[in-house]
C-alpha cells in the first residue's frame, strides 16, 4: 500500500508542529524520518495514526483520501504503529496482547484464544521470531516485547508500519536483529516509516531519507551521505559530532566505589557488588542497555537510594548513609536521568530552578530569606553563559524546549564548586546543538580535575565522551575497558558477555 | 528483567500520583479570570434558583402566555430584591439613618470573614505544597477547646492571657494536623482520608470534654457548653461596642502577610512549593520531603487553629459548644480554591464569603429567600472553579495552550473560526 501525506499542518496554539509536510512512502521501501527531538516527527505520525486531527492537509492510502477519527480507523485501514514505549499489558500473555482490541469470540462470548495463538505462531514462523504465544509479556526481554508489538500490527494486516524510535531500548545486537526484521518486512512489500535521530541506523537501512526540522521538511537525503551532512541538515548548521578532549591530567580527588549493592522494594538485588574508581580529571562512562541497574547505581551514589552494602568514598570521605543534602554539600553535582521528573520543577521559573538545590545558605538564602537580587543576577549570568534560550528568567521552565531545560540543569550543577560530577543521560532528548554544548561543558569539568561519572545508554556517546567505559548488565559490572575498545566488543558486553582478558572488576 | 518490571510498576504508581497532582494543581491554581467567571456563573445559577422558588414568579408564570410582562416583572423583583437585600446585609445598609449604622453590615462581613481568612490560608498552604487538608473542622475544634480552656479556666492579665490562649489554640491545631502529616510522611497514608477521620476523632473528643464536668463543661450546667470567656482573654472590639469586628481581624491580616512572606520570600516556603509542584525533583534537590510534609501540616494546622481560637475569643465569647466550627473548616477549602491558593486571593475570597454569610440572613429576613441559596452559590463557585475549561469556554477566555491536549482544542476552535 502506498502512503501519501499531503500538506499536513498541525498547530498547537502558536506553535506550528507540522508545517505543510509532504511525504510519500512506497510499498517495499524503508523511509527514514530523520530529525531532532521536537522536530515534529512524532506529531506527524500521530496525525497519520489518527491520534491528532490535522489542521490542514490530507492522508492518502493508495491514492484515496482517508479520514481517521482515531487509531481504530487507522488500524482498520492497514496502518500499524510500534510506539517507543510499548503498549502491552505486562500480565497478559503474548496471544492475549495480540488479540486485545480485536478479539474474536466463540459462542457465549468466550474469547477465541486458540485462534490468537495460531495467528501468533503463523506470523512468528513467517519471520523466524521465536515467540511463545503463552508467555507472559513481563517475562520477556525488551527485544522480544518489541517483536510482539510487530506481530500485533501484522496480525491486523498492516501494510504500512510506523516505528517510532524503536531502537532506544535495544542492545546493539538487538538493534542489528531489528534492522534485519525491518528489511524482511520491506521485502514482503510493507511500506515502512522509521523514525529516528540516530544517523548510524539511518545509513544502515534507509531506502529514502526525509529530514525534518522545526516542523518542516528540509530536504531528502541518501544513505550514502556522510554523517556530518545529515547532522547539518537536521540541525540547520554545521555541528561537530566528535568530542575534542586532551589526554586526561589526573588530579588528587577521586571517587572510590566498592562492593556497592542496592536492593529494590521487592527485595531483588538491582546493583550487585559494583566496584570502580574514578580519578580526578577523567570521565568514566557507565554504559549498558537501559534498565540494567544504572539508574539505581546513580541514585545510590547521590544518596537517593539506600545502599544495602558497600561504600562510596569521595576523596576518602564516606558518602553512603548520608542524606541527599549532605551529599550535595560534599560537592557532588548531579544531573538526573529524567530532567522533567527529577531535575526541574516545571511550574517554577528558570531562576527558581537554578537555585533548586542551593537553598541552604549564601548566596541565595540568608537567615531563611530568599535573596532574590542575588538569585536573579546569577540566573541572568547563567542564561548568558550556558546559552539558555528563554524569554526571560521568570519564564516557567516547562515552556522551554528539552535542550534548554537540560541546560538549566547543567548550569545549576556546574555553577557550583564541584568535587564530583554524576551525569545520568545528560543528552537524552536533547537537540544536537545542545548535545555539543553539554559535552563540552562536561569535558571542561573533567579538565578542571573533577572526577566525572557519565551514565549513557548510547554507545556513540559513551565512546565519544569516556576515558574509560564500564559496562553494566543485570546489575553487575561486566568489565571496565578503555574507550577505544571496538564497538562489537562493547555490544557483546552490553549483552552480558565479558571480553577475554578483561578483569571484571 | 525483574528491574525493568519494577521500574514499569514504579512508573505506573508515579503516573497515578502525577495525575492526582496535576488535577489538584489545575484546580487550586486557577487564574483570576476563571475565579471571577466562576463567581458570575454561580450568581447566575443562584438567580435561577431564586426565580424558581419565588412564589410571585410562580403565580405570574401561570398566566405567562396572556401577560408575559408580569412574569418578567416578578423575576426582576425577586432577583433584584434578593441581591439588593444581600448587598444591604453585607456591605451598606441604605435604610440606616447614620453613617455608623449604614457601615455596620460591612463590619459584620469582615467579622464573618476573619476565621475564613485564617482557615482559608491554612488550606491554601497545604494546597501549595500538594496536600489536601480536609481536616479543618477537627483542627478548629481542638484549637477552640485548647484556647477556650485557657480562656476561661486560667487567670492571667490582659493581653498575656489572650496571647497565651491564642498560642495554645494554634499549637493544638498544629498538632492535630501534624498527626495527619506524620502519617502521610512516614506511612504514606493519604491525608484526605486521615484528616477526614481526624475530624470525627476531634469532634467526639471535644463533645466528650464538653459533656464532662470539670473539663470543658460550665460548672452547674448540664448543657455541653463551656463557661463564658474571662475578659482578660477576649479579643477586644476594634471599632467599639457597636460593632462585632474584633482584634481577630488584625490577626487575620497579619496571617495573610506572614503566609505571603512564607510562600514567596522564605526558603522554607520555597521548599514547600517545590514539594507541592514536583516532589521527585524536590527530593533530588536534597529537600527532605517527609519532613517538609510534616512542616506544611503543622503550619496549616496552626492557621486553621487560629481560626478556631478566634471564634471562641472573638466572635462567640459567651462560651462555646461543639458546633463552634460553624462549617468554617469546610468553607475554608472553597475559599482557598476561589483564592487560587494565593494569600491575597484567599483574603478577598474570604471577604466575599463573609459577605455572603452576613448578607444571606438579611436576604432571608427581608425577602424570604432561603439562606440555602447562598450555600448553593458557594457550591456552584467551587464547581465552576474545578472546571476551568468550562468557564473559559463560556466567557471566551483563551485556553492555555501549553500542553498539546488543550492546545488541540484551541486549534480546533481556530479552525472553526477560520
Amino acid at each position: 500500500m502506498k502512503l501519501e501525506l499531503r500538506g499536513i499542518t498541525k498547530r498547537f496554539g502558536a506553535l506550528v508542529a507540522n508545517d505543510h509536510i509532504n511525504l510519500t512512502v512506497e510499498p517495499g521501501e524503508i523511509h527514514c524520518l530523520l530529525g531532532e527531538n521536537g522536530a515534529g516527527k512524532s506529531t506527524l505520525m500521530n496525525v497519520l495514526y489518527g491520534l491528532y486531527t490535522a489542521d490542514e492537509g490530507e492522508v492518502l492510502l493508495d491514492g484515496e483520501v482517508q479520514h481517521f477519527r482515531g487509531p481504530g480507523d487507522a488500524m482498520a485501514a492497514g496502518i500499524g504503529m510500534v510506539h517507543q514505549h510499548f503498549m502491552l499489558i505486562p500480565v497478559f500473555t503474548v496471544a492475549e496482547n495480540v488479540m486485545l482490541g480485536n478479539e474474536t469470540t466463540l459462542s457465549g462470548g468466550r474469547l477465541d484464544i486458540q485462534a490468537a495463538r495460531e495467528k501468533v505462531r503463523a506470523i512468528a514462523d513467517r519471520f523466524g521470531f521465536h515467540v511463545d504465544p503463552d508467555a507472559l509479556i513481563e517475562d520477556l526481554p525488551v527485544g522480544v516485547q518489541q517483536r510482539v508489538e510487530i506481530i500485533k500490527a501484522l496480525s491486523r494486516d498492516a501494510k504500512v508500519l510506523i516505528f517510532d524510535e524503536p531502537t532506544a531500548v535495544l542492545t546493539p545486537q538487538e538493534t542489528d536483529e531489528f534492522m534485519g526484521i525491518m528489511r524482511q518486512l520491506r521485502d514482503e512489500g510493507a511500506a515502512i516509516v522509521f523514525i529516528t535521530h540516530k544517523l548510524r541506523e539511518v545509513r544502515e537501512v534507509a531506502d529514502r531519507i526525509t529530514v525534518v526540522r522545526r516542523g518542516a521538511v528540509v530536504g531528502e537525503a541518501t544513505a550514502d551521505q556522510p554523517d556530518s551532512e545529515l547532522a547539518a541538515m537536521m540541525v540547520g548548521r554545521a555541528v561537530e559530532l566528535t568530542v575534542h578532549k586532551d589526554e586526561p591530567r589526573y588530579a588528587e580527588t577521586s571517587l572510590e566505589v566498592s562492593g556497592l549493592e542496592v536492593t529494590n522494594a521487592q527485595g531483588a538485588v538491582v546493583v550487585d557488588d559494583v566496584s570502580f574508581t574514578v580519578r580526578g580529571g577523567e570521565i568514566l562512562v557507565i554504559a549498558g542497555v537501559q534498565g540494567n541497574g544504572q539508574t539505581e547505581l546513580t541514585e545510590a551514589l547521590v544518596g537517593l537510594e539506600h545502599a544495602s552494602a558497600g561504600s562510596v568514598r569521595l576523596a576518602g570521605k564516606e558518602l553512603v548513609g548520608r542524606s541527599v543534602n549532605q551529599v550535595l554539600d560534599a560537592g557532588v553535582g548531579f544531573i538526573p536521568e529524567d530532567r522533567s521528573t527529577d531535575g526541574l520543577v516545571g511550574e517554577f521559573t528558570v531562576a527558581e530552578n537554578l537555585m533548586l538545590d542551593r537553598r541552604q545558605g549564601p548566596p541565595f538564602v540568608r537567615a531563611g530569606m530568599l535573596q532574590l537580587g542575588a538569585r536573579d543576577d546569577f540566573a541572568r549570568n547563567a542564561v548568558e553563559e550556558f546559552d539558555i534560550r528563554t524569554q526571560g528568567i521568570t519564564e516557567p521552565v516547562a515552556r522551554l524546549s528539552g535542550g534548554n531545560q537540560q541546560k538549566v540543569v547543567v548550569a545549576r550543577e556546574l555553577s557550583r564548586e564541584l568535587r564530583l560530577l554524576v551525569a545520568a543521560q545528560p543528552t537524552r532528548g536533547v537537540d544536537v546543538g545542545s548535545i555539543e554544548f553539554i559535552h563540552k561543558r562536561i569535558v571542561a569539568t573533567r579538565d578542571a580535575g573533577v572526577p566525572v561519572v557519565v551514565i549513557s545508554t548510547e554507545l556513540d556517546e559513551a565512546v565519544a565522551l569516556g576515558d574509560r567505559i564500564l559496562v553494566m548488565y543485570r546489575g553487575r559490572v561486566v568489565g571496565i575497558v578503555p574507550a577505544d575498545t571496538p564497538r562489537d566488543v562493547l555490544g557483546l558486553m552490553m549483552a552480558g558477555i565479558a571480553p577475554e582478558g578483561s578483569a571484571a572488576a | 528483567m525483574s528491574d525493568t518490571q519494577t521500574s514499569a510498576e514504579h512508573r505506573r504508581v508515579a503516573d497515578d500520583s502525577d495525575r492526582w497532582r496535576e488535577a489538584l494543581h489545575r484546580i487550586v491554581s486557577g487564574s483570576w479570570a476563571v475565579s471571577l467567571g466562576a463567581i458570575v456563573l454561580a450568581v447566575l445559577g443562584g438567580s435561577i434558583m431564586i426565580i424558581v422558588t419565588d412564589p410571585g414568579v410562580q403565580q405570574a408564570s401561570a398566566y405567562f402566555f396572556s401577560r408575559p410582562s408580569d412574569t418578567f416583572a416578578a423575576i426582576g423583583s425577586s432577583v433584584g430584591g434578593a441581591y439588593y437585600a444581600l448587598f444591604r446585609g453585607a456591605v451598606w445598609d441604605f435604610g440606616a439613618d447614620s453613617f455608623a449604622g449604614a457601615i455596620r453590615p460591612l463590619t459584620q462581613s469582615l467579622t464573618m470573614a476573619t476565621p475564613l481568612i485564617m482557615a482559608g490560608l491554612g488550606v491554601a498552604v497545604g494546597f501549595r505544597a500538594g496536600l489536601f487538608n480536609i481536616g479543618g473542622r477537627g483542627q478548629m475544634l481542638v484549637a477552640a477547646a485548647a484556647g477556650g480552656w485557657i480562656g476561661f479556666a486560667v487567670d492571667m492579665p490582659w493581653p498575656l492571657h489572650m496571647l497565651v490562649a491564642v498560642l495554645a489554640g494554634m499549637v493544638a491545631g498544629a498538632v492535630w494536623a501534624g498527626i495527619a502529616g506524620v502519617l502521610k510522611a512516614y506511612t504514606g497514608a493519604h491525608e484526605v482520608i486521615t484528616t477526614i477521620m481526624l475530624n470525627y476523632v476531634g469532634f467526639y473528643l471535644v463533645s466528650y470534654l464538653l459533656a464532662t464536668p470539670g473539663l470543658l463543661q460550665a460548672p452547674g450546667s448540664s448543657n455541653p457548653k463551656t463557661p463564658h470567656m474571662l475578659t482578660s482573654a477576649i479579643m477586644p472590639d476594634l471599632l467599639g461596642r457597636r460593632y462585632n469586628l474584633h482584634l481577630g481581624f488584625i490577626f487575620a491580616l497579619l496571617a495573610v502577610a506572614y503566609v505571603w512572606w512564607l510562600l514567596n520570600r522564605s526558603s522554607t516556603g520555597f521548599a514547600f512549593r517545590a514539594v507541592g509542584e514536583n516532589p521527585a525533583a524536590a527530593k533530588v534537590a536534597g529537600i527532605d520531603v517527609p519532613r517538609t510534609t510534616v512542616s506544611v501540616m503543622l503550619v496549616a494546622g496552626a492557621l486553621v487553629g487560629l481560626a478556631g481560637v478566634t471564634q471562641v475569643l472573638g466572635t462567640v465569647t459567651t462560651g462555646f459548644s461543639y458546633d463552634i466550627d460553624a462549617g468554617i473548616g469546610f468553607d475554608a477549602i472553597t475559599v482557598a480554591l476561589l483564592g487560587g491558593s494565593r494569600p491575597i486571593g484567599v483574603m478577598f475570597a474570604a471577604i466575599l464569603f463573609g459577605a455572603f454569610k452576613a448578607g444571606g440572613s438579611v436576604m432571608q429576613a427581608a425577602e424570604g429567600v432561603p439562606i440555602e441559596i447562598v450555600q448553593v452559590v458557594q457550591a456552584l463557585i467551587v464547581l465552576f472553579i474545578a472546571a476551568p475549561p468550562l468557564v473559559r469556554a463560556v466567557f471566551r477566555l483563551p485556553q492555555p495552550g501549553k500542553r498539546p491536549k488543550r492546545g488541540k482544542r484551541a486549534a480546533r476552535r481556530q479552525e472553526v473560526a477560520a
